[in-house]
């Protein structure tokens, strides 16, 4: 048995996105020895680090004049968690237990892979969201052969090639951005006429001459058998086809919350959002806490998400001095 | 652990794998590649854990263009396994030690 599981800790923080290590650095500023269940390394956005590790150039996180890299930001925060004393577990939660006291949260040793059982008083939940994909049967197919979740580690494949970008917020263009380092052009398919994308992006894809976009229009098949050889769209207006011919295939039309884990023991909204109370990270148990994307289909942004990992924190340590003194 | 990790170019590759007697975990990386970067401690583990019976082979692909084509690499980390200076095997994408082990046990 894991030290861990004999004696419960203060605060556990399962996920470590901005929302986590900011709850991390904040409770660890405050004694509480967290302890960060990080993770474990995939190509995906559930990843140690988050969604942010496949950010290319982070350009609103103030305090950075010229931007900075996802991975970087991510990193110094973990290192300046890791300062104040924050312990890191490089592994994945399987299943938690919020029923009784103390908390308990599973997840295998990072080396032997067995499963360990850790109890805490108080549980920051922070395990964001992911990408959602097409759901296409030629999609897993050809993921890594042409279909991408990663343009930042995908992107040097398609020099000179043809790429399309499917979705029309932040993220889409600004993969479609990345990606014109690389494709001859890319072409951002999009569902509706408008792009829901903040005006300086979209100002700055309008003008990109590589950037071409096909309105109205989703995917309905994926072409080619070993590689990808091009879309088949259909317009939602016209009902008409068509189809286009490229070789790289990035996917971003949106984010669903990771929150599979907690399906029976933490209120959630229709979408599987987690609710947390009205100005507050609480949710319907008493000593879990949620921040960052995984309760926050509204705003998703890095310093937002990073903000509730500090109401997070400052909720659990009132939490838990509250429930030392009754 | 340095023993156990091999650097490969495109004037190396073939004369390295076929002379290699263990297995050969070749990793396509590059220093641009979150990732890649996130599995490289992994791989040394299990390396060190192997007790010198698998080789790392480090492939840059910025500096190699040639093998990545030659492999058909369109996504990095991509590992692919050697034995006998054959392929045996390919895993693409970043993983947890667990599930690299689970898929690279049957080869070693």
């Amino acid at each position: 048995m894991n030290s861990s599981a004999l004696s419960p800790r203060d605060v556990i923080v399962i996920g470590s996105g901005p929302a986590g290590l900011t709850a991390a650095i904040y409770a660890a500023r405050a004694n509480l020895s967290p302890l960060v269940i990080e993770g474990e390394p995939s190509s995906t956005s559930d990843q140690p680090g988050g969604q942010l590790m496949l950010t290319s150039e982070i350009e609103n996180f103030p305090g950075f004049v010229e931007g900075l890299a996802g991975p970087e930001l991510m990193s110094n925060m973990r290192a300046q968690a890791t300062r104040f004393g924050a312990e890191f577990l490089t592994t994945k939660v399987t299943r938690v237990d919020f029923s009784s006291r103390p908390l308990r949260v599973w997840a295998p040793d990072p080396s032997t892979g067995e499963e360990v059982e850790h109890q805490s008083r108080a549980v920051i939940v922070s395990t964001g969201a992911r990408s959602l994909m097409l759901g296409l049967p030629a999609e897993e197919r050809l993921l890594s052969r042409g279909v991408s979740t990663c343009a930042t580690c995908d992107g040097f494949f398609f020099r000179g090639q043809d790429i399309a970008v499917i979705g029309g917020g932040d993220s889409a263009l600004e993969e479609a951005l990345f990606l014109t380092k690389f494709g001859e052009t890319v072409t951002i398919v999009h569902r509706r006429k408008e792009l829901r994308a903040s005006k300086i992006m979209q100002d700055r894809a309008f003008k990109n001459p590589k950037i071409r976009f096909v309105w109205d229009s989703v995917v309905t098949d994926i072409a080619g058998g070993s590689k990808v050889e091009g879309l088949h769209l259909r317009n939602v207006v016209t009902g008409e086809e068509s189809f286009l011919p490229v070789t790289g295939v990035f996917v971003a039309i949106g984010h669903a919350p990771n929150t599979d884990l907690f399906v029976g023991q933490l209120d959630m909204d229709a979408a599987g959002y987690l609710v947390t109370a009205p100005d507050s990270t609480t949710t319907n148990v008493p000593g879990v806490f949620a921040c960052g994307d995984v309760q926050d289909h509204t705003y998703r942004q890095a310093i937002t998400a990073a903000g509730s990992g500090c109401m997070a924190s400052i909720d659990a340590e009132r939490w838990l001095e509250a429930a030392l003194t009754d | 652990m340095a023993q156990h990790e091999l650097t490969l170019t495109d004037q190396t590759f073939d004369e390295e794998i076929k002379a290699a007697t263990d297995p050969v975990l070749v990793d396509f990386w590059a220093e641009w590649c979150g990732p890649c970067k996130m599995i490289a401690p992994v791989l040394k583990e299990i390396a060190a854990d192997q007790d010198g019976k698998l080789l790392i082979g480090k492939v840059n692909i910025d500096e190699n263009l040639d093998l990545a084509r030659r492999f058909e690499v369109m996504s990095i980390p991509t590992l692919i396994l050697f034995k006998d200076g054959e392929p045996q095997t390919r895993i693409i994408g970043a993983k947890g030690k667990g599930q690299l082990l689970q898929e690279l046990h049957p080869y070693l």
